[in-house]
């Protein structure tokens, strides 16, 4: 069993959220994480039932990135995005779990703007996305004490593998 | 006089997993201390260093924005409703351009 939590998704969705990198590229892309958290705090013990993952993806809710004046290098989802997504959610007994976004043409490591502006308990997704190629995909959540993000291992397989 | 405090999920770590809390308070932002007196943890994602709220962090009163009423000082009632709404951002590294 991995250590710390995993982040579980599917090929398909995990392909749909590159898709969306290179679809807007060189503009960032962004939407919310739809599915199913297995323990609650950042760091809790995954169990053993639920084969070592913590948190599982199994929709997406694109979103229009609202940054006009900086798309490249920004996105923003505005409080009525996220309660749209929360009822997306809820429609199909799911939680917003996190959210994604792309890099293009940086690497897919959180940046200091992203930490001052996330919340803990989410799962951030970040695909680079070089040239309109996407490449490496990871998923960080926020430290409780907002100074650092934590890698949170993504584990990418079918669906019928769980 | 009561009011109620909807606790947005990312935030339930720190609350017991109590998605709301009521509080007897005059004012939103007689509330929103309260809030954080009970839930210390609460206080610096809520808030800046220096006491104001975090942009991204987005205040309901009965689904008005307070943005738009008195701010913090706007004036509750028994039986209003607060719900803090997180709006998300974030970036690559580099300067906004």
């Amino acid at each position: 069993m991995p250590d710390g939590p995993v982040l579980w998704i599917s090929n398909h969705l995990a392909d749909k959220i590159r898709a969306h990198g290179v679809e807007t590229y060189p503009h960032e892309c962004c939407g919310a994480l739809l599915g199913k958290d297995h323990g609650f705090a950042a760091g809790a013990e995954p169990k053993v039932e639920n084969h070592g993952i913590s948190r599982e993806v199994l929709g997406l809710f694109p979103l229009v990135n609202r940054r006009d004046d900086s798309p490249r290098n920004r996105f923003s989802v505005t409080a009525d995005d996220v309660r749209e997504a929360e009822k997306a959610a809820s429609a199909q007994g799911f939680d917003v779990i996190g959210w994604y976004h792309s890099h293009p043409d940086h690497p897919a490591r959180p940046s200091d703007y992203d930490r001052d502006h996330a919340w803990p308990w989410y799962s951030y997704i970040i695909v680079s996305v070089q040239q309109r190629v996407a490449q490496d995909m990871t998923s960080w959540r926020l430290n409780d004490d907002r100074e650092a993000f934590s890698a949170e291992g993504i584990e990418v397989r079918h669906r019928a593998a769980v | 006089m009561a009011v109620k405090i909807m606790i947005p999920t990312p935030l339930r770590v720190f609350t017991g997993k109590r998605d709301s809390a009521e509080f007897s308070a005059a004012t939103v932002g007689e509330a929103l201390g309260n809030l954080t007196t009970e839930f210390g943890e609460l206080r610096k994602h809520l808030y800046t260093d220096d006491g104001k709220l975090r942009a991204f962090v987005n205040v309901y009163l009965n689904d008005e924005d307070i943005r738009y009423l008195a701010k913090e000082n706007t004036p509750t009632k028994d039986g209003d409703t607060i719900s803090i709404v997180p709006s998300i951002a974030g970036g690559s590294a580099g300067n906004a351009n």
